[in-house]
């Protein structure tokens, strides 16, 4: 088979010493980073990236993604020893991993984690290896329309797939991309909102954006909730691990579930947060301890660490065969690569295959590498969660002005980073989604270019979005997922009125 | 009114928030479809001109910021009991915010090391209640460390004031 020769080509791109020390690092730099408040996968990448400047594109992407991979594995720790999720997607992990380290079962509780996030990873790169070559193949074919229908897609299934209100969702998306327009555009070459101001030229950096709202807007949550770590103490030992890796194989239907609502969570750009919160949900109703759900079982484990996971890996689908991210982290990823000059898409698997198959080869070795080091550092990691926070914080305000004033050398940046900050804040607290403003920032000029694009090739007509069978179902799809909300409260009102119970 | 008695005193409510957030969406939204009519959003002979895409954002934005006012207005009393922050909890979120306006205001005057130095030490004094020693530990230590990642080894330079350039940086 193509991609298994392909793949294995990868893997001599990527196993030299030097690319391992590379994914060493960064998966010990993305544990570190899932473990402290404030910096996440998002915004701690973003930080990362002036640094790799200098390295060759396939090295850096390397260190990079492993980043992602250990910050992954990171959010666990902080979860099951210390009750506070280091990411948003290891919540879920809270509701059965604290228990369990409070009963004293904190090893059996991390080992399963990172066990199945493993599983989780593996499951959704062998789904890239095989569906991603077939996907780009295939969206060669696509013109302005079919790219800006996808787009609409990626953002209508915030809409309708996530947990917040679907009109701050909206707000925020929108949001997103009015500062997307910001500065010059491309296609005429006029100046739009600049209102005269010669630093907002250049627009609204995403990876800025990144920063301020993941990275302060946490620490500003973090410093009113009055963080205090009290944390379980961790020991593992080899005994623990291979006790517990005897008890996995029972659980694989919900591994595989886990699995399986993870990749489509994350290729449709739902990301890990919901996923991991929607397989625990089908974990616990399947489930026939279900009940006992809440009080340490280890199933309220494994599934929601298999779904993050898995969706967090398959995110990088989409960003690597059509260039839409599934996450913001997968945005950030794709910032990097455009840098690089690479731009993303499906040429990027004809015109630059050493470098995809070398950036899929290490997504096995990077979780194979993470796995090994979560399982033997654990203790570390919770020693530095005992650093008090009047320390972490400022350092935590240091490390993201560094990072957002390296992305452009401009002292502007900074303060538009504590903008962001504020506006982190406002929006977490407010319940407004913070992962559509920044994909609408990452994506704004692209889907505003496909839009003028099509509307170019129809001379204005909207027509176009339905002038042949691909791009209609998916504007189809797209505007059903936009009207789920509404449709799904309408249901409810009918069944209120049929004098049925209302769905929970 | 037993409505108010809910939240305590000197605590800001969650309606007024959402109302200020929505009204601010509003006026963005407007602004973007301001400023979309003054590049124009009509056709040139080239196609559509730049304001045209971003029209349809401003006046999205505006709507939908808009509807938020209005289901928080018409949902007042509903939402009559949610607390967006307290006293108390608003305090150390100024704590924080405030020193990071000054040090990001520092940054610009005396570089970036200086500032984080004093940035660091500030907060670990006051917040933490650290002695001299073990602030001083820090507070130098974590900008040198800085320092050599930065511009020794990456050769990425950073914001530098004066002392810098006294050394010779």
């Amino acid at each position: 088979m193509e991609e298994i020769s392909n793949l294995m080509h990868g893997f001599e791109v990527a196993l030299t010493w030097k690319n391992l020390l590379f994914m060493f690092v960064g998966i010990l730099l993305g544990v570190l980073i899932g473990v402290l408040p404030g910096l996440g996968g998002a915004n701690g990448v973003a930080i990362l990236l002036p640094l790799t400047f200098t390295m060759p594109p396939t090295s850096a992407i390397i260190m990079l993604s492993c980043i992602y991979w250990g910050a992954l594995f990171g959010g666990a720790i902080t979860s099951i020893l210390f009750n506070i999720p280091g990411e948003p997607w290891s919540v879920a992990t809270t509701f059965d991993g604290y228990p369990m380290a409070q009963q004293g079962r904190a090893g059996e509780a991390l080992t399963a984690a990172f066990t199945s996030s493993f599983i989780g990873a593996l499951f959704a790169v062998l789904m890239i290896t095989f569906l991603a070559p077939l996907v780009a193949k295939f969206a060669l074919k696509f013109g302005p329309p079919e790219y800006f229908a996808i787009q609409l897609l990626t953002f209508c299934s915030f809409v309708g797939m996530g947990r917040e209100p679907p009109a701050k969702t909206i707000a925020a998306m929108m949001l997103g991309f009015a500062l997307a327009a910001v500065g010059l555009d491309t296609m005429t070459g006029t100046l739009r909102m600049t209102f005269g101001q010669s630093e907002l030229l250049q627009g609204f950096d995403f990876l800025v954006a990144v920063i301020g709202l993941f990275g302060l807007g946490e620490i500003f949550l973090t410093m009113e909730e009055g963080l205090a770590f009290k944390g379980k103490s961790a020991k593992i030992d080899p005994a623990i691990v291979l006790r517990t890796w005897a008890k996995l194989p029972k659980y694989w239907l919900t591994s595989l579930r886990s699995c399986l609502v993870g990749c489509w969570m994350g290729v449709t750009p739902g990301g890990a947060t919901p996923a991991s919160f929607m397989s625990y949900g089908m974990a616990r109703r399947f489930s026939k301890r279900g009940d006992k759900f809440g009080e340490g079982e280890i199933e309220g484990v494994i599934a929601p660490e298999t779904a993050a996971h898995a969706a967090g890996t398959s995110a990088l689908l989409p960003m690597l065969t059509l260039g839409i991210p599934g996450s913001p982290t997968a945005a950030v990823l794709l910032g990097g690569l455009m840098i690089w000059g690479l731009q993303p898409g499906p040429l990027l698997f004809v015109e630059k295959k050493e470098f995809v198959w070398g950036l899929i080869a290490s997504m096995y070795l990077g979780n194979i590498v993470g796995l090994l080091i979560v399982l033997t550092t654990v203790p570390w990691w919770a020693a530095i969660l005992r650093i008090p926070f009047a320390i972490i914080a400022p350092v935590i305000v240091v490390i993201c002005a560094i990072g957002a004033y390296t992305v452009h050398q401009n002292m502007f940046d900074v303060v538009m980073m504590l903008v962001f900050g504020v506006v982190g804040y406002l929006f977490k607290k407010l319940k407004y989604p913070l992962a559509p403003l920044v994909l609408a920032l990452v994506l704004g000029d692209m889907a505003e270019t496909s839009f003028r694009q099509s509307m170019l090739l129809s001379a204005g007509s909207t027509s176009i979005f339905y002038s042949n069978w691909l791009v209609g179902s998916i504007v189809t799809l797209a505007f059903l997922l936009l009207s789920w909300p509404i449709v799904s409260y309408l249901l409810d009102r009918w069944r209120v009125s049929e004098g049925r119970p209302r769905r929970t | 009114m037993a409505k108010n008695a809910k939240i305590p005193a000197g605590a800001l409510a969650t309606r007024w928030m959402e109302l200020v957030v929505a009204f601010a969406l509003v006026v963005i939204g407007l602004i973007v479809v301001y400023d979309s009519h003054r590049v124009g959003i009509e056709w040139a002979e080239d196609g559509p001109r730049s304001g045209y895409f971003p029209n349809f954002i401003g006046w999205i934005l505006a709507g939908t910021g808009a509807f938020i006012a209005g289901e928080t207005f018409f949902g007042w009393k509903k939402l009559a009991g949610k607390v967006f922050v307290e006293r108390e909890q608003l305090k150390p979120v100024l704590q924080m915010l405030l020193p990071t306006v000054v040090y990001i205001g520092l940054i610009a005057l005396v570089g970036i090391y200086v500032a984080s130095a004093l940035f660091i030490a500030a907060f670990m004094r006051v917040q933490g209640k650290y002695r001299w020693p073990a602030t001083l530990a820090v507070s130098i230590s974590v900008p040198v460390a800085i320092f050599l990642l930065f511009e020794i080894w990456f050769l990425v330079p950073l914001p530098k004031g004066p002392i810098e350039h006294l050394l010779g940086y």
